[in-house]
């Protein structure tokens, strides 16, 4: 099953490649529909909050543990994150592709955190650390907001969906990476998720080169 | 009274829903279903059954906000039920307003016909998801052999099936909703067609009187 995105169809068809899938006139129309404005608007944050943890319970079925729970539900996130990352990059950044590490943090931190949640991420650290290991926190996660964790699983943050998400960008703007949702509370922020983002050694060697010419 | 539930609904969407980005909610559910397909090895009558009972857990939770934020009262009859459901719930969860359609003469079925559907935005189905049972097969049909075999087609929206039924089962009412077309599949419209199996007596349970 595809998720066509409109537009990029009419763009396609015109440079003269085929269509894929598009049998009658009506799937025709809704890949000539326009991307450039978001059409859905909004849904209430009880109706999405039902759902992920509709999708939690059901992907609870089907692991043995923690870490697959997490792998699970970042991998849901990552087809989300694939598109996603065509629709804004075509809105906010007219198509053209972020080259600096720094750059794809930010428009992560920024825009992508602003169009999925309203408002920019909290924070963008680099770790002291770790030269390949940065972090976006939120205080108040929303996919995070209704779910409450056992005792028995504190080491779980369903920030993982995100997670996923911000993994399948990255992985499609050229800068593959592992990147994985922890909980680290903060005063007067108890549930704070912090996207921890370990790049590969092949982004760092690249970022590196091209700060030296 | 049509009119005041129309106001009711977008009264409560405009004042007492905190909101989240619609696209996200469809991509969210789209890859729910990519995962329920892949799961379920494109079986599309276990994932449509799968969304449905989905959508079931989520509608009995769900009925309790909605009494809570729209603070109505009983519905006087299922009619009342169908303009509700369409006018105030599908308008405080999905900003939607379905058109109530095809009351049944004896009032125990509606339609719901969805001219725009969040849950279906960037969304083409496969060919092999779009085909349905052509008319009864040719040839002798063993009982379980005829379901099994009989290609379902793949009802997207099938969770909202489930929300409906869930949350009108915990206001005592034994509902069966189902998708009766798809814009998805290429029909003209998408219409759910909701029906009153029965009226649930409240339970008495066993030792009280």
């Amino acid at each position: 099953m595809q998720q066509a995105l409109s537009g990029m169809n009419s763009r396609l068809s015109s440079i003269g490649g085929s269509v894929v899938g598009a049998g009658d006139a009506r799937t025709r129309a809704q890949l000539d529909r326009s991307i450039t404005r978001p059409r859905v608007g909004e849904v209430s944050l009880s109706a999405f909050a039902f759902l992920f943890s509709e999708l939690v319970q059901y992907s609870q079925k089907h692991v043995k543990g923690i870490q697959d729970l997490e792998k699970r539900l970042n991998l849901v996130g990552y087809r989300v994150g694939q598109r996603l990352l065509e629709l804004l990059v075509f809105r906010d950044r007219g198509s053209k592709r972020d080259v600096k590490l720094l750059n794809a943090l930010l428009f992560i931190n920024t825009n992508v955190w602003k169009a999925l949640f309203g408002k920019p991420a909290d924070s963008l650290e680099k770790s002291s650390e770790h030269d390949d290991e940065y972090m976006i926190s939120d205080n108040d996660l929303v996919v995070n907001r209704y779910i409450s964790i056992p005792k028995e699983m504190a080491q779980l943050n369903t920030g993982a969906f995100v997670a996923g998400i911000v993994e399948a960008m990255l992985d499609g703007s050229g800068f593959p990476a592992r990147v994985t949702a922890h909980t680290v509370p903060v005063a007067g922020f108890p549930f704070r998720t912090t996207i921890l983002i370990k790049f590969d050694a092949k982004v760092m060697e690249r970022e590196k080169r091209l700060a030296d010419k | 009274m049509a009119k005041t539930l129309k106001t009711l609904g977008e009264d409560v969407w405009r004042t007492k829903v905190e909101k989240v980005n619609g696209e996200l909610f469809a991509l969210t559910y789209g890859s729910i279903v990519t995962q329920l397909c892949r799961d379920f090895n494109n079986n599309y009558a276990k994932v449509n059954a799968q969304l449905d009972k989905m959508g079931y857990n989520m509608g009995m939770r769900l009925i309790e906000e909605f009494l809570a934020r729209s603070q109505l009262g009983r519905c006087r009859d299922f009619r009342d039920t169908a303009e509700t459901v369409a006018k105030v719930a599908f308008k405080m969860f999905l900003n939607i307003s379905p058109a109530v359609t095809n009351v049944a003469p004896d009032a125990k079925a509606f339609s719901l016909v969805f001219d725009e559907n969040p849950l279906a935005e960037f969304v083409e189905l496969p060919e092999a998801a779009r085909r349905r049972a052509v008319g009864s097969a040719a040839g002798p049909v063993e009982n379980g052999d005829a379901m099994a075999s009989a290609p379902a087609p793949l009802w997207f929206s099938n969770v909202l099936c489930g929300v409906v039924r869930g949350a009108l089962e915990m206001v005592q009412l034994q509902v069966d909703a189902r998708w009766v077309s798809d814009v998805l599949l290429g029909d003209e419209c998408s219409e759910m067609r909701v029906t009153l199996i029965k009226v649930l007596e409240d339970e008495v349970p066993a030792g009280e009187d």
